[in-house]
């Protein structure tokens, strides 16, 4: 099959315009060129269940360059939905046997896996990628993965997202019968700090409940887990992964059971209940892995406009899906622009708090704020304020010596903290 | 919207002036919160903070609460925080390393506290978790139990209750077969 032939439907996307494309689509084999070009490197992170689809749905899309990371080793539990493993490849990294199998059945991709943890690798190597997807199924990870991206992110001196350092990321993730994607474009659409209120938390019973008056069979299963381990095998540490430790619990939590006549413990639940298991749907990653797939090609040639920029797939009543525009938070931690401010750097810091207040615009928001610079408390309230008191008649220039440092002020008044840019440069021509 | 990779070769240029990873001192978002929760907490005279990996290491500190009325004045109460990376969306974790006979605190220091599991919410702050810790030493709660027996004490004799809580604070003893170490501020 030649070239042409091969990539036939790609090339009916990126070589004709339509009504649907996104704004600044140019139609031509330049594209596809681009799309398979070592210019064009697509990192998906997670070998896991969505990291399968979306490595295969990659390849199949004509992505050439893919790195693949992930930490796990395969388990015999992945194999009914993880479909590039099979039984001889258990015990062996996630990330290595994927990209052996994609790079075995797909002519030309060439798949680089790493075997290891996201926060061993340097940032350089994030940021040589044209696009990350993310095929993963903890909040932790996601954040980390986002302070990444938006690490990058560099506002102009307008307030303005430079565009040369947006890292665009895609987001999947699927719980059973739902899942999401997203589109995560760094200073334009929200980062997953903007709308961490979007993932549920984690069902907690009381632990006096789990003491004294289990209903549940999982209070019997958290009741041996968290209460009962401690005080019979004090010291030692919990292994979710220890067959003999799950089922020390499960019959510890089968006696309770039994003991209060609540029925229904089994090895399978207290295994659901301890690691917090909601079973993996197959069609559920297919469905969401292809979405996120869908939005890497538009996002890297603009053949269609793109998600904006939250998908949500529930398949558990026949097919639901809704797209809604999740707005930006302006006080993200994370990805909001740092407020420019003109400083002199002769300037005290009280000068400079003096300053703030003063301002504007700034200052109506603020009642006493404390100032830090990245993990240092320059000045703050609370239990640090006999510390960091002398740094009140220190020279700004002497505390932060960068010009274009972003400092993070709190204060009652704000509901996160406010990022302040400080300027020297033109204090200084002043 | 934008078209990103036109500008790949702006893109270029960026890295080339401007190598390297991460910003210097850059924080997680759950330290971020941590450093602003720290910057809103004023702790009265009998409560101290105090942070065993140094005071840039939010993740992990200990409060000692020193109760000046009710059943447990005159103790001195120590509590390990470890904050978990997921902060805010996660409660921190709290250990009571003292022991201590209490309703609500069981003797390997786990606290039946509501916002330190099911009523936890990220609106909630470390200056909520040392109220709720405080507010357990002034007003015990023997209806949601984790220690049963000292429960059981404290509604069937609460002067018992008192004089016991009071000799293990001062001199240490021994209530049911369990010792008590004396723990005076």
């Amino acid at each position: 099959m030649d070239d042409a032939e091969r990539w036939r439907d790609l090339d009916l996307l990126l070589t004709r315009a339509g009504r649907l494309v996104g704004p600044g689509f140019e139609p031509g084999p330049e594209l596809r060129e681009f799309l398979q070009s070592p210019d064009c490197r697509v990192l998906c992170v997670g070998a896991g269940g969505l990291g399968c689809e979306i490595l295969k749905d990659l390849a199949l899309s004509g992505v050439v360059h893919i790195d693949v990371i992930d930490m796990d080793t395969i388990d015999v539990s992945n194999l009914n939905r993880q479909f590039l493993f099979r039984m001889k490849d258990v015990g062996q990294p996630k990330a290595t046997v994927a990209a052996e199998r994609i790079n075995a059945r797909v002519p030309g991709v060439k798949v680089t896996p790493v075997f290891g943890r996201i926060e061993d690798q340097p940032a350089d190597w994030y940021r040589s990628f044209s696009l990350i997807i993310l095929g993963l199924d903890s909040l932790e990870a996601r954040r980390y993965m986002n302070s990444v991206v938006c690490g990058f992110l560099e506002y102009d001196d307008e307030g303005q997202p430079d565009q040369s350092t947006i890292k665009p990321m895609v987001d999947g993730g699927t719980e059973g019968f739902k899942g999401h994607a997203r589109v995560i474009l760094p200073g334009f659409t929200p980062c997953f700090e903007c709308t961490l209120w979007l993932f549920p938390p984690q069902t907690k019973f009381p632990l006096c409940t789990l003491a004294e008056t289990p209903r549940s069979p999982a209070h019997c299963i958290e009741y041996a887990h968290l209460i009962l381990w401690g005080q019979v095998r004090p010291g030692e540490e919990f292994d979710t992964d220890n067959e003999e430790h799950m089922k020390w619990v499960y019959e510890r939590a089968a006696e309770r059971a039994k003991q209060y006549g609540i029925q229904g413990v089994t090895f399978q639940l207290t295994q659901g209940v301890v690691k917090n298991i909601i079973p993996a749907i197959a069609s559920t990653n297919a469905i969401i892995s292809a979405q996120c797939v869908l939005e890497a090609l538009k996002t890297l040639t603009c053949f269609s406009t793109g998600l904006d920029n939250y998908m949500m797939y529930v398949g558990s009543s026949g097919l639901y899906s809704l797209t809604t525009k999740y707005d930006k938070d302006p006080a993200c931690p994370v990805c909001s622009p740092g407020v420019p401010l003109d400083v002199d750097p002769d300037a005290t810091l009280q000068q400079f708090i003096d300053q703030l207040l003063a301002d504007p615009s700034l200052g109506k928001h603020l009642s006493a704020p404390s100032v830090s610079y990245g993990s240092t408390n320059l000045y703050a309230h609370g239990i640090f304020e006999a510390d960091t008191r002398p740094n009140l008649s220190r020279r700004m220039g002497d505390l932060v010596a960068d010009d274009g440092a972003v400092l993070t002020v709190n204060d009652k008044r704000l509901r996160g903290p406010m990022r302040v840019k400080v300027r020297y440069g033109s204090a200084m021509r002043a | 919207m934008l078209k990103l990779f036109s500008v790949k070769d702006k893109q270029k240029q960026q890295e080339a002036q401007n190598p390297g990873g991460l910003k210097p001192g850059k924080m997680s978002a759950g330290e971020l919160r941590i450093q602003k929760d720290m910057a809103e907490l004023n702790l009265p005279p009998n409560i101290t903070i105090s942070f065993p990996d140094g005071k840039d290491k939010y993740m992990h500190f200990f409060i000692v609460i020193r109760p000046d009325e009710g059943i447990y004045r005159g103790g001195k109460f120590t509590f390990e925080f470890t904050i978990p990376t997921g902060y805010p969306h996660d409660a921190p974790k709290v250990l009571c390393t003292t022991k201590v006979y209490h309703p609500n605190i069981d003797l390997e220091g786990k606290i039946c506290l509501n916002i330190l599991r099911e009523d936890w919410k990220p609106v909630l702050s470390i200056s909520s978790v040392v109220y709720g810790l405080q507010f357990l030493f002034l007003d015990p709660n023997p209806d949601d139990p984790l220690n049963k027996e000292a429960a059981q004490m404290f509604v069937d004799n609460p002067r018992q209750f008192e004089q016991y809580v009071q000799r293990a604070i001062q001199v240490g003893t021994y209530i049911n077969n369990v010792h008590f170490p004396a723990c005076m501020a």
